[in-house]
């Protein structure tokens, strides 16, 4: 099975039906496997931000939410995290592709790689990092974990993860 | 009229409907007004509110009201793209264009300049876009409901500000009540 299929099995055996996405090219296949999948309203988002405010209107709406996002998405939600997700205390699954860590090519992205995991912890954002394909296994378990405690939840992954840029 | 008059006049038609009510004085004018467990007030997040109510609207089948501003959709333009792409003809965004940024002291907004919301809404996509003077958002905001479309409601109307409270409610218990009364 492909990792973006066990990836989205996962979001839908968890009762995630409302997913939005901004594309990154190391997520192509995830949001690929999204857009096919009848369970899922998959709604893409022109900004982060905007994305955030969706999935809390689906929230509030009955739905459980998530979102696609690269980690650059860090600088510009933070507002968005702090004073709506947390302020309200909803639950929310972040999948984020963590560019800039070992086989990138494009060098400015290494300048938010740098701060993506101290922003993250500043934030007090539950944090996992999936650097080998087995670490997905714990997906399941961190979709279960988000919605049980209401909060925003980072997942990073990193282009090894994905196999390479 | 100013946005609180206008807010007065369509407290009645809001009660009954589920509404997402834009960050600072617009919240704490409609909480002020008539404050009910179907308004969903925004103490935050400037520019989200439109983005909320779609999210609502997609996810039920009840009609939802976004009470946005000119400034916040501004802040947010992308939501104009999205909301035309994902049709809920169960929501209305009703954006209250005074021309100014109301909650910060009423500095002028480019849409009470050169730029038309109405127009820019309508260049996006969506389908039922509708202009309305002030004296006549009530009218409109019921035909909106009523059409069963989803509209773009952009109210011109003036500046101006009255003295209101912040809100002091927990943004949880807003959030609690919100969601059961979508659930009700």
């Amino acid at each position: 099975m492909s990792i973006s299929k066990q990836i989205v099995d996962d979001f839908v055996a968890n009762d995630i039906s409302f997913v939005t996405t901004v594309p990154c090219k190391q997520l192509a296949g995830v949001i690929d496997e999204v857009e096919t999948r009848p369970e899922i309203y998959h709604i893409p988002s022109n900004k982060e931000d905007e994305g955030m405010g969706l999935c809390a209107g689906a929230f509030m709406g009955g739905k459980r939410p998530a979102i696609i996002m690269q980690n650059t998405a860090i600088g510009v939600t933070v507002n968005t995290l702090v004073t709506l997700t947390q302020f309200y205390r909803m639950p929310l699954p972040m999948l984020i592709s963590y560019r800039g860590e070992l086989k990138e090519p494009v060098a400015c992205q290494v300048e938010m790689a740098v701060h993506t995991k101290a922003l993250l912890n500043q934030l007090n954002i539950p944090t996992y990092h999936f650097h080998k394909q087995e670490d997905a296994q714990e997906l399941d378990a961190i979709l279960k974990y988000t919605f049980m405690c209401n909060k925003p939840v980072a997942i990073l992954t990193d282009a090894t993860f994905w196999g390479g840029y | 009229m100013i946005r609180s008059e206008i807010l007065k006049e369509i407290a009645p038609i809001l009660r009954d409907q589920l509404v997402i009510c834009n960050i600072g004085l617009p919240s704490q004018e409609l909480h002020m007004i008539d404050d009910q467990p179907t308004n969903f007030y925004m103490l935050g997040t400037m520019g989200l509110a439109s983005s909320i109510g779609l999210g609502v609207a997609l996810a039920q089948d009840k009609t939802v009201i976004a009470i946005d501003g000119d400034g916040s959709v501004l802040t947010n333009f992308g939501t104009l793209p999205t909301i035309a792409n994902n049709v809920a003809d169960n929501f209305v965004l009703m954006i209250i264009d005074n021309g100014s940024y109301g909650s910060t002291g009423d500095q002028p907004t480019y849409a009470g300049k050169k730029t038309s919301l109405a127009a820019v809404a309508t260049a996006c996509g969506c389908e039922n876009v509708v202009e309305v003077q002030d004296k006549d958002c009530g009218p409109a905001l019921e035909a909106a409901i009523a059409s069963k479309q989803m509209t773009i409601m952009v109210v011109k109307c003036d500046s101006g500000n009255i003295k209101v409270p912040v809100i002091t409610k927990d943004p949880v218990v807003i959030r609690d009540r919100f969601m059961n009364a979508v659930a009700s």
